[in-house]
């Protein structure tokens, strides 16, 4: 569904002793859409990341999922209620393979006593194994299935750490530079797999810089500087605003 | 086979069960310097079990291994929020504290030991770390263990992947735990002797360095570790005096040479890659 909101920050401070990284933060993330956050660095938006997924906690305000509130929900907990992330740097497991670095996000699926001693079944030729290489395949990734994360190439790592943030079933996926780094064959392969994401209704929630890209695939871009939103709106809509071109471009604003 | 070649083979045996109790906590990224406390606290249970209830060794050896992983359970909040270095300082005191335990226990003969009239004999030293080696070998296939190596790699992205870490922590630990008890528990019924002093902390260091010197990435590490560990001094015996400066010396060079251990993932897959080419000669690998 298009429109109503699935996340929703609510006056959002978060600071780190006397600094003020997110400071009354309030935005929407439209289901079904894909939201942009952008801003110069160090203007929050991997903060915004890190408090939706419960790295940090703000000190006033709400993070709504759903209009639950997430402050009751523990981190771990989150990736269930549908919240899945890629990181900026590409954090998989670089000693395990490919195919193990996506079974360890599948284990969200299992529930309840039943599932208590799921752990302690052989892994082998599982269902989620299979999973995962149709995951892969899906991105024309099988081939490196069981290669060791740690000895591919930039580009192929960014791809799975993509896939690892949307195989456990999630509504919510983040997505942290996702282009940063990608020649412009892969970043196409991107945009046309977040294409497929958000044909499937997943929103997303993407920290990018390549106007470009964003232009390409975003339906509403929130404009983040010092932690304060400045803008939202259109791409075509934030660009024209004034504050956002003095945070681009460093010109003071006109009082 | 020799009563030396059975003697040794025994040693080694009680190697390897300890080098297991430690590697699991250490795969979760735990340090635990306190293996020997574990191992008494199966040993004594064990011994107490069959000298004072008349129970057979089985049952006893494995309700000694389920003492050891309790008391590993209980401890095992407070001790796992500790990290790092801390951890392994945590978990050496527990040792002692235990050690210490059982010499003031007047029940299980305090200082002076405390004498096993149970027998294990050797084949079923064996058989018990046979049975061992495969439960080991059985979890490293299971997505018990890729959780373990995922939270050794990253904790905080395995958290956010939905893992509970530290309860997988805990149950490393206390699996751990339970497999250093029952070791404990074989080793008593195997010498008929216990003391509290034996379960030291030398045996805690020396269990924790041969998986170290074997590797700790990998499920065969911790057997080639005790391997080495025990047979190579046995090996050295030519050097007479000399033998354990010689020894020395293998494990600094070991060490250099291979600095994550003696079998790594990387070893494993050369080995396969290499075992491939020679059963398909025709295919070139490239």
């Amino acid at each position: 569904m298009t429109g109503t909101p699935l996340l929703r920050f609510e006056d959002v401070h978060l600071a780190f002793g006397g600094l003020r990284v997110l400071q009354s933060l309030d935005f929407d993330v439209r289901a079904g859409e894909a939201t942009a956050l952008i801003g110069p660095n160090g203007a929050g938006k991997t903060t915004v990341f890190n408090v939706i997924s419960g790295v940090y906690r703000p000190q006033s305000g709400r993070v709504l999922l759903d209009g639950r509130d997430l402050a009751a929900v523990a981190p771990r907990q989150r990736i269930r209620h549908g919240i899945a992330r890629s990181f900026q740097n590409v954090r998989l497991m670089a000693h395990l393979s490919v195919c193990e670095n996506l079974m360890v996000g599948q284990h969200v699926k299992t529930n309840g006593l039943r599932d208590l001693l799921a752990p302690f079944r052989l892994m082998g030729n599982h269902r989620w194994r299979r999973e995962a290489i149709d995951a892969l395949a899906e991105v024309g990734l099988e081939a490196h299935a069981d290669a060791p994360v740690g000895g591919l190439p930039y580009g192929i790592r960014k791809q799975v750490d993509l896939v690892r943030a949307t195989l456990a079933g999630a509504s919510l996926v983040m997505l942290d530079e996702p282009a940063a780094g990608l020649n412009p064959t892969e970043t196409n392969a991107l945009r046309l797999h977040l294409e497929r994401l958000k044909a499937r209704g997943i929103t997303l929630l993407v920290v990018e810089h390549d106007m470009h890209f964003i232009d390409r695939i975003s339906d509403h871009v929130v404009v983040l500087n010092f932690g304060r939103k400045i803008a939202e709106g259109s791409l075509a809509e934030v660009r024209r605003h004034p504050e956002v071109r003095a945070a681009y471009l460093g010109i003071e604003e006109a009082a | 086979m020799s009563g030396y070649q059975t003697g040794v083979l025994v040693i080694l045996c009680f190697n390897i069960i300890a080098a297991y109790a430690v590697y699991l906590p250490l795969a979760a990224n735990q340090l635990n310097l306190g293996i020997a406390g574990f191992m008494a606290v199966g040993a004594y249970a064990a011994a107490w079990l069959t000298t004072e209830l008349n129970w057979a060794i089985a049952p006893a050896v494995l309700v000694g291994g389920g003492a050891s992983a309790l008391v590993a359970l209980v401890v095992a909040t407070p001790i796992l929020r500790t990290q790092g270095i801390y951890l392994a300082l945590a978990t050496f005191a527990l040792g002692q504290v235990i050690s210490a335990v059982f010499l003031n226990l007047e029940v299980v003969g305090a200082a002076a030991g405390y004498q096993v009239p149970a027998y294990a004999p050797a084949p079923a030293v064996f058989a018990a770390t046979a049975a061992i080696v495969a439960v080991v070998f059985y979890l490293s296939r299971t997505r018990f263990a890729l959780y373990l190596t995922a939270l050794k790699n990253d904790a905080t992205v395995s958290e956010l992947l939905g893992l509970n870490v530290r309860a997988l922590q805990i149950a490393a630990f206390a699996i751990g735990a339970a497999i250093a008890g029952i070791g404990g528990g074989l080793y008593a019924h195997h010498f008929s002797f216990i003391e509290a002093q034996h379960f030291n902390v030398a045996l805690s260091i020396t269990t924790v360095l041969y998986v170290l010197l074997g590797g700790t990435q990998t499920v065969w590490g911790p057997l080639v570790g005790a391997l080495v560990y025990t047979l190579l001094p046995e090996v050295l015996r030519v050097g007479a005096g000399w033998r354990y400066v010689l020894f020395a010396l293998f494990i600094i060079g070991f060490m250099a040479v291979r600095p994550r251990g003696l079998v790594t993932p990387d070893l494993g897959r050369r080995l396969g890659a290499m075992l491939m080419r020679r059963a398909r000669p025709g295919k070139a690998v490239p």
